[in-house]
């Protein structure tokens, strides 16, 4: 077993430790030696594990070291990318001349090109995101914290007794960004996941649902026993749900269902779709877009956020963004590209991946905790929806509208009464983001995007 | 050409040292700590993308996907690891790694048996694939697209066409023996328009595709997208807002057949039964939808976007049926799945790329036609929802719970088609809905070639398809009571 074990670590710290700026510098010099005015290159690399545990038995277990390149070759404000997994010399060299030919061919797109050196002027903030702790586990360890996990979910309660697995993941990423401007730049950040996703039966309904908690620290996750037991309790409210009449009412969506609303509006303001005016908050900048209760930020530099950077895509030093203050939309999320678009200043947005297109959209966004606790949200609604879980595509960020498969709990007379399912919540986003009229003190880090309790004064609940 | 093709069917012998011998070897290698059964995944893949925005080509993008990935079975048990690389050197590790799910499981590895190589389809033969052409002729149906749509009327405001190409190379093989190669190729054509109108925008996204070539384009040509995306985005700004409740909702026929994507056929993947997961486990031989309902998977269509001649472990694609006169006659199986219960594979074990493990999934999922008229099916509602395009759609496998949300829907007042309405999403009960349906009509359409599925994080192709359908009733999530 144990000479066994270093097999697996002998691969994973060799890749941890490798150092790409050398290559990203030197392609970069490839490119203009071989006619591009200006190139850039993103390169992501390193391990990954995960394994999934089901009902005690290990089921999955997944490692590999992944690595990616992509070059961005300017010529004039002509433009291509090419990404590739082969790094070897030659490889890149035939790269370096198809992609400088692509970009020969590609349209005239003034606003194109590497971000201006004074974006660079102020320098990448040292921050701490890369923690060990997790890849000095062994397998036998990862795999026995999902197992918890699980056990956790599945002693809770009698009605759990099937589950959909526990998992345990964690990866570092190396990031490298180069320029022909002479920005050069890397950093590593690690992440890890537990989560349980448990069956519960009560003879008529079969429910699932799940709970997990992440962190670039190992050391910072719940514990596989509370992630457990909350995954169950989440579960198992799910019991008995049935349809209700349809009707207008106040909904609250509750943190995780909050954070997919938050998504959807860090959609909105991201620089890619307004350049393309294909959001309903085109146009809105200084203007109230919602109610005075929400306030959104976007901060890269959030200590131990899972978003966190010192720099973004496009190698630019990462600082906070006021997206929304008091319900007056301050900024947009924009990276170079979008920016000159727009003619604004860009904010270090860039989220453009190694095989992509120009992107810009957020890091850590989330939107500012009120004072009031999720309880007493509830306590002021006297008939209305806790919604839980949201499915569905069936929001557009163009026009505003809002339609989603919803589950969750009814309330009356301010209590949670009994879960409900099969139902839809609509309205549009415009009327939501104004009608937020109370704002949880509960924010908590579940993700990259993450909201406190929301209560939106009035949807329509479609139902039976 | 189909001499270009074969020869291209040899990268992994030309440009890596892919051999019978190095392959053996790591079956080996992966089988080495014990372990039932191994198969490795080798694949390289070629991606274009040429985005025209703002009436100019705004984005070229190429990439190169390669790699392999290894994976060893024992008992339910999977292990997996990947290489980004093709070059066996890499590949050796990532077989190690991969064997140790067996550590402790006690069998013995079975002997690597000699190979056989798979026979398979030839659904796609495509004569000239679009990566055998230069850029200008690829641009001009970007330009045919975007001249349509800005044309169609003064309030399209913006239009993106994109053109998406891939080729992939497949190589399967597996201790068992068998070796299967494929040349997948892959094109998607999309135009979005936005229109603007007294302060309000709205879209309209229409394209297609398929395992196809230039030829594509004879059949279906650039202005056909982009006139019916910029039509569709122009009645949105002039529709009403959706109603609110349950009702009649009859589905056209294509893409509406999302629905039985969502509602049915990802409660019908064999890994969810075999956990007792679905609602619909336990149910083969028992009736889950009104006797006018059969419903298929075929991933033997020729040149449709989720045809497959092997699937993603090298077994041969078939058709399947899933639902027969509205009783429930088969699950769609992987290799895991189908050891575990006893089942033939089917065909279904896909996977998004040699960085995933595969899993059952759909191919191309229809229903078959029946015999009503459209006219007749719609003339039998006297309030309800005409839904002819959706977005997307999802499915809470556990409690069948689906929504999808319309992109083109109408109302259906006295018999007949009235107002265009928007952000309609419908929601309803995966076992208990196609019991609704009261109407099959005889007018089966397949979608366009658009349709992409994820499950677990895994994007694959997929194809649906319907005849119109009348359900008795659905939930209507609009805005409008």
């Amino acid at each position: 077993m144990t000479s066994d074990r270093r097999e697996e670590q002998g691969p994973r710290e060799a890749v941890t430790c490798g150092d790409r700026r050398e290559l990203a510098r030197s392609l970069t010099e490839d490119a203009l030696r071989s006619g591009a005015s200006s190139a850039e290159v993103l390169i992501h690399e390193g391990p990954d594990f995960s394994t999934v545990v089901r009902m005690g038995t290990v089921e999955k277990l997944v490692q590999s070291n992944s690595r990616k390149l992509g070059l961005r070759v300017f010529h004039g404000t002509r433009s291509a990318i090419f990404s590739t997994s082969d790094f070897s010399p030659a490889s890149l060299r035939q790269v370096v001349r198809d992609t400088l030919e692509l970009a020969r061919a590609a349209g005239e797109d003034p606003g194109s090109g590497i971000p201006s050196g004074e974006l660079y002027a102020h320098v990448a903030p040292d921050m701490r995101l890369c923690f060990p702790a997790a890849s000095l586990l062994s397998i036998e360890q990862k795999m026995a914290l999902a197992r918890e996990c699980e056990e956790a979910s599945l002693r809770h309660d009698p009605r759990i007794r099937n589950s959909e697995g526990a998992g345990f993941s964690d990866s570092i990423t190396s990031v490298t960004y180069a320029n022909s401007g002479g920005v050069c730049a890397r950093y590593e950040r690690s992440a890890c996941t537990l989560y349980s996703s448990p069956l519960a039966e009560d003879g008529v309904q079969k429910q699932r649902d799940y709970w997990l908690t992440t962190h670039l620290d190992l050391t910072r996750l719940q514990s596989p026993r509370e992630v457990g037991v909350e995954a169950a309790r989440r579960v198992l409210r799910r019991l008995g749900a049935k349809s209700i009449p349809t009707c207008t009412a106040p909904v609250i969506f509750d943190p995780l269902t909050a954070g997919a609303l938050l998504k959807n509006i860090a959609d909105a303001v991201s620089g890619t779709a307004l350049v393309r005016k294909a959001s309903f908050l085109a146009d809105r900048l200084g203007s109230q877009v919602a109610s005075p209760l929400v306030s959104m930020l976007d901060d890269p530099l959030l200590p131990g956020g899972l978003a966190s950077r010192p720099f973004d895509s496009e190698g630019v030093p990462s600082r906070t963004t006021t997206v929304v203050r008091d319900g007056r939309l301050e900024s947009y999320l924009l990276d170079s590209y979008s920016a000159r678009k727009l003619g604004l200043a860009p904010t270090g947005n860039s989220n453009r991946l190694p095989h992509g297109a120009p992107a810009a959209g957020p890091s850590n966004f989330y939107l500012k905790p009120g004072t009031v606790s999720p309880d007493e949200i509830i306590s002021t609604v006297k008939q209305g929806l806790y919604v839980t879980d949201l499915i569905g595509f069936g929001v557009n960020i163009v026009s505003g509208n809002y339609s989603q498969g919803a589950a969750g709990i009814w309330i009356d007379g301010g209590c949670l009464a009994f879960p409900v399912e099969g139902i839809t919540i609509a309205g549009n986003l415009k009327d939501m983001l104004t009608s937020v009229e109370a704002v949880g003190n509960d924010l908590s880090i579940l993700g990259e995007i993450c909201a406190p309790t929301l209560l939106i004064g009035r949807m329509v609940v479609s139902g039976s | 050409m189909m001499d270009g093709l074969k020869k291209l069917m040899d990268v992994f012998v030309d440009r890596f040292d892919v051999t019978q011998r190095n392959l053996d070897r790591l079956l080996s290698v992966a089988l080495a700590k014990g372990g039932d059964y191994a198969d490795i995944y080798l694949e390289y893949c070629t991606r274009d993308m040429l985005a025209f925005e703002g009436q100019v080509l705004k984005s070229a993008t190429k990439s190169i996907l390669q790699g392999a990935g290894i994976r060893v079975v024992a008992g339910g048990k999977t292990g997996y690891a990947y290489a980004d690389s093709l070059d066996v050197a890499e590949m050796l590790p990532a077989a190690r790694l991969a064997g140790m799910i067996a550590l402790g499981a006690g069998s013995a590895a079975p002997a690597p048996q000699s190979s056989s190589t798979t026979t398979t389809h030839d659904l796609y033969p495509v004569a000239r694939p679009l990566a055998a052409f230069e850029l200008a002729p690829k641009v001009s149906l970007l330009e045919e697209a975007d001249r349509t749509a800005r044309g169609f009327d003064a309030c399209v405001v913006e239009v993106r066409v994109v053109l998406a190409n891939e080729l992939k190379h497949v190589l399967v093989c597996n201790s068992g023996g068998a070796i299967a190669r494929d040349l997948q190729p892959l094109t998607v054509f999309q135009v979005s328009c936005i229109a603007a109108k007294n302060g309000e925008r709205q879209v309209g996204i229409k394209g297609g595709g398929g395992r196809v070539g230039m030829d594509y384009f004879a059949s279906r040509p650039p202005a056909f997208f982009a006139r019916n995306a910029a039509r569709q985005a122009m009645l949105l700004l002039d529709a009403e807002d959706a109603p609110a409740g349950p009702m009649p909702v009859v589905l056209g026929p294509g893409w509406p057949g999302i629905l039985l994507h969502e509602a049915v056929g990802h409660g019908l993947e064999a890994d969810f039964n075999r956990k007792n997961l679905s609602a619909f486990s336990g149910r083969i031989g028992g009736r889950v939808a009104s006797d006018l309902c059969s419903v298929v998977d075929d991933g033997t269509l020729p040149g449709r976007r989720g045809s497959l001649n092997v699937d993603d472990e090298g077994n041969a694609t078939a058709r399947t049926v899933l639902i027969e006169n509205g009783i429930l006659r088969r699950y769609m199986q992987d290799v895991l799945s189908a050891r575990l219960t006893g089942s033939p594979p089917t065909g279904n074990g896909r996977r998004e790329s040699y960085a995933f493990i595969p899993m059952p999934r759909m191919t191309n999922t229809f229903m078959l036609p029946g015999e009503s008229s459209r006219e007749e099916i719609i003339r039998s509602v006297d309030r309800g929802l005409y839904a002819v395009d959706f977005g997307g759609g999802q499915v809470d496998i556990t409690n069948g719970k689906f929504v999808f949300s319309a992109s083109e829907a109408y109302l259906i007042e006295g018999g007949r088609v009235t107002a265009p309405v928007r952000g309609a999403s419908l929601i309803g009960s995966g076992p208990d809905v196609l019991t609704r349906v009261t109407m099959v009509g005889n007018d089966l359409e397949l979608d366009e070639g658009l349709g992409t599925c994820s499950k677990d994080g895994q994007a694959v192709a997929v194809g649906v398809g319907m005849p119109t359908v009348k359900v008795s009733e659905l939930t209507v999530g609009g805005t409008r009571r």
